[in-house]
């Protein structure tokens, strides 16, 4: 096995590691009831937002475009989701939850990948703040779309129109236009979230270190370089946008059978950007420090709580000089000076135990 | 006469939108940043004017002098405390402190006024209607000054950015910044003062708003900034007259859309055309292309 090879399995072991001992830790602490009340409440948003943060790492990180509408995608999944789930409910009297939820979310993740092929066309032909301007473009029209749209459960039919008035008297309304998906029965569990994480663990980390993940990382590194090897750039481009797409979708459809209601503000240009800070503050490309910063900055405003009206204002000064600490290189070489020492140390001890491994 | 209302109606939001994205365009074209904060200084700007009229009772000249003024030094600091450290760090760093930058304002805004939106005085701007064609037009006084204040500073960018020094040394950092500095050009004081022009103007765009859509809260900047942005990018992110028409047909295009298509679907037309747009011609309406060397 070579090294390179041998880093990477221990990197994904660590990766799934982390994620199964603390889905482990979390449940027994539900089961002995020491959990906190809050914090059982964020179980399934931080599911939700790891997998958005996993995802969007693939757009940004591995295939290194900037995409700015990535909640457009779970905003479809969320209203396909709860659609769906209303649908089976309402018009085929379907009770099995855990089945309805698995239903909804492979539906959410379906709509939002075809959401994402039809953006992704004409997207991926552009470059850079190009890119990332129409991606945005894309997210907004998602949400203003979804602000006019009405779908409503008629005599065990669907009914979708655009217009209210379309929709007959005394149906039930799943997607009321500005009003969102309302009346949504809750049927997002902590497990399915945990299924769902390690889910996009496994889809992106094999990705990442597939000969498709090798042709998205030469494309990022060298556009010009890859291609003049033959390697197909639109396409994999297209594989990287899609996957992580569909992925946002799934993670939407959890998210929105999370909660009574669902409305089209609550995935604002604002939500992508959440979700950009998670995947630049974990590190691009980085899959486990997406899961990392995506549960503690899920969490750090409840624990700021005790800051009341200033925690924003805290989060945002955090924000900023986390940037300034690790990005401005004055800082960082001195910081690398810091840490040299012990760098050395265990950088020592890891090579003996290689040496007596081999 | 309708579509005529429509038109004033939407050159005037277009030359809102169009004194927004110059202080976007200028600061991209020099720094090579997204300054997210843009429309949060905006926001501030307001408020400062807001206060100046209301509270310390300031006549309308001396009230946008001061938030002019207030704005710059906020842009020079915000540029000199969060960017400068971070001149050579990745564009996506630098992406994420403007973002952080533009929670702050908003939060520190937040703090300071309430979350309760104020309704910002019409006494600002004190020109009456003027009526055309026996009253069948009116012409409100902000809708006639948003407009000439537009036209003024177009042309008064244009002649500083040709003609001054400081101007020629702008155009300089932003085309070749390695070139610039061996040249002599203080590279950071240019764009400490592109930040301190973009900001005045931030400011005098956002008494314009208010002027005419008079809801002032936290969050009052983020749409008009990011629909700016838009409009700097739709017409050639860089270039200042790009950024004019690129504002100009925003407006013109958000107000015709919400009129004749739909109330609700006015963002969503907008969006749609600035994709279009963007498909037929990648870098924008006066951009220039980018030409690739292997």
């Amino acid at each position: 096995m070579t090294r390179a090879k041998r880093n990477r399995l221990i990197y994904n072991c660590v990766t799934f590691a982390v994620v199964i001992i603390a889905f482990i830790v979390l449940q027994s602490m539900i089961e002995n009831k020491t959990i906190t009340r809050a914090l059982k409440g964020q179980l399934i948003p931080i599911c939700c937002w790891i997998v958005m943060a996993v995802s969007l790492n693939l757009v940004i990180g591995i295939s290194g475009e900037l995409s700015l509408g990535h909640a457009g995608f779970m905003s479809v999944g969320a209203f396909t989701g709860a659609v769906i789930s209303g649908w089976l409910l309402n018009a085929h009297g379907m009770e099995n939850e855990t089945l309805r939820l698995v239903l909804a979310i492979v539906g959410g993740g379906i709509a939002a990948g075809i959401a994402g092929v039809v953006i992704g066309i004409p997207v991926l032909r552009l470059r850079g703040d190009y890119l990332a301007i129409v991606t945005l473009a894309f997210g907004e029209i998602i949400r203003n779309l979804v602000n006019v749209t009405y779908i409503a459960v008629a005599d065990g039919h669907l009914v979708f129109s655009f217009l209210k008035k379309n929709v007959p008297e005394g149906a039930r309304m799943l997607v009321d236009g500005a009003s969102g998906a309302v009346k949504i029965s809750k049927i997002s569990t902590f497990t399915m979230g945990f299924i769902l994480v390690l889910f996009t663990l496994i889809v992106v980390l094999n990705l990442i270190n597939s000969r498709s993940g090798r042709a998205i990382k030469a494309i990022r590194d060298n556009r010009i370089a890859a291609e003049s090897m033959g390697v197909p750039v639109t396409k994999y481009k297209m594989m990287a946008f899609v996957t992580a797409a569909v992925l946002a979708g799934m993670a939407g459809a959890l998210y929105g059978l999370n909660s009574s209601t669902v409305v089209p503000s609550q995935f604002t240009f604002n939500q992508s950007i959440n979700v950009l800070v998670f995947v630049v503050l974990g590190g691009l490309g980085n899959v486990l420090g997406s899961v990392i910063s995506a549960t503690l900055l899920t969490v750090l405003p409840e624990v700021l709580r005790a800051f009341a009206d200033y925690r924003m204002l805290v989060y945002a000064v955090v924000l900023i000089l986390v940037m300034i600490f690790t990005n401005n290189p004055t800082i960082r070489s001195f910081a690398d000076r810091l840490i040299a020492p012990v760098k050395k140390l265990f950088g020592g001890k890891h090579s003996d135990k290689g040496g007596a491994q081999a | 006469m309708i579509f005529l209302d429509n038109l004033v109606n939407g050159i005037s939001l277009g030359s809102i939108y169009a004194i927004i994205a110059l202080g976007y365009t200028m600061v991209y074209g020099i720094a090579k940043m997204l300054n997210f904060a843009h429309g949060d200084v905006i926001m501030m700007g307001a408020y400062i004017a807001f206060c100046a009229l209301q509270y310390w009772n300031m006549p309308p000249l001396v009230s946008l002098v001061v938030a002019m003024a207030a704005c710059t030094v906020m842009g020079v600091v915000i540029e000199g405390l969060a960017y400068r450290p971070l001149r050579q760090a990745a564009s996506l760093a630098v992406l994420i402190t403007a973002i952080g930058m533009s929670y702050l304002l908003q939060n520190l805004a937040l703090m300071i006024w309430g979350a309760n939106p104020k309704s910002f005085p019409g006494s600002m701007i004190n020109i009456p209607t003027i009526s055309l064609f026996g009253g069948e037009l009116k012409i409100t006084g902000a809708t006639l000054v948003t407009i000439v204040a537009n036209i003024v500073i177009m042309i008064a960018l244009t002649a500083f950015t040709s003609k001054t020094k400081t101007g020629k040394a702008m155009r300089c950092v932003s085309e070749d910044r390695g070139a610039a500095s061996l040249m002599g050009i203080n590279v950071n004081q240019t764009i400490s003062i592109t930040f301190a022009i973009g900001s005045a103007l931030a400011a005098v765009a956002g008494i314009l708003l208010c002027s005419s859509y008079p809801t002032l809260q936290p969050t009052t900047g983020s749409m008009p900034g990011i629909k700016a942005f838009t409009a700097a990018v739709f017409g050639g992110i860089g270039s200042i007259p790009g950024a004019m028409l690129g504002g100009l047909l925003l407006g013109v295009i958000e107000i015709f859309g919400k009129a004749y298509i739909s109330t609700e679907l006015g963002d969503a037309i907008v969006f749609a055309v600035l994709i279009i747009v963007l498909l037929v011609k990648p870098s924008g309406l006066l951009g220039k292309p980018v030409r690739e060397k292997v």
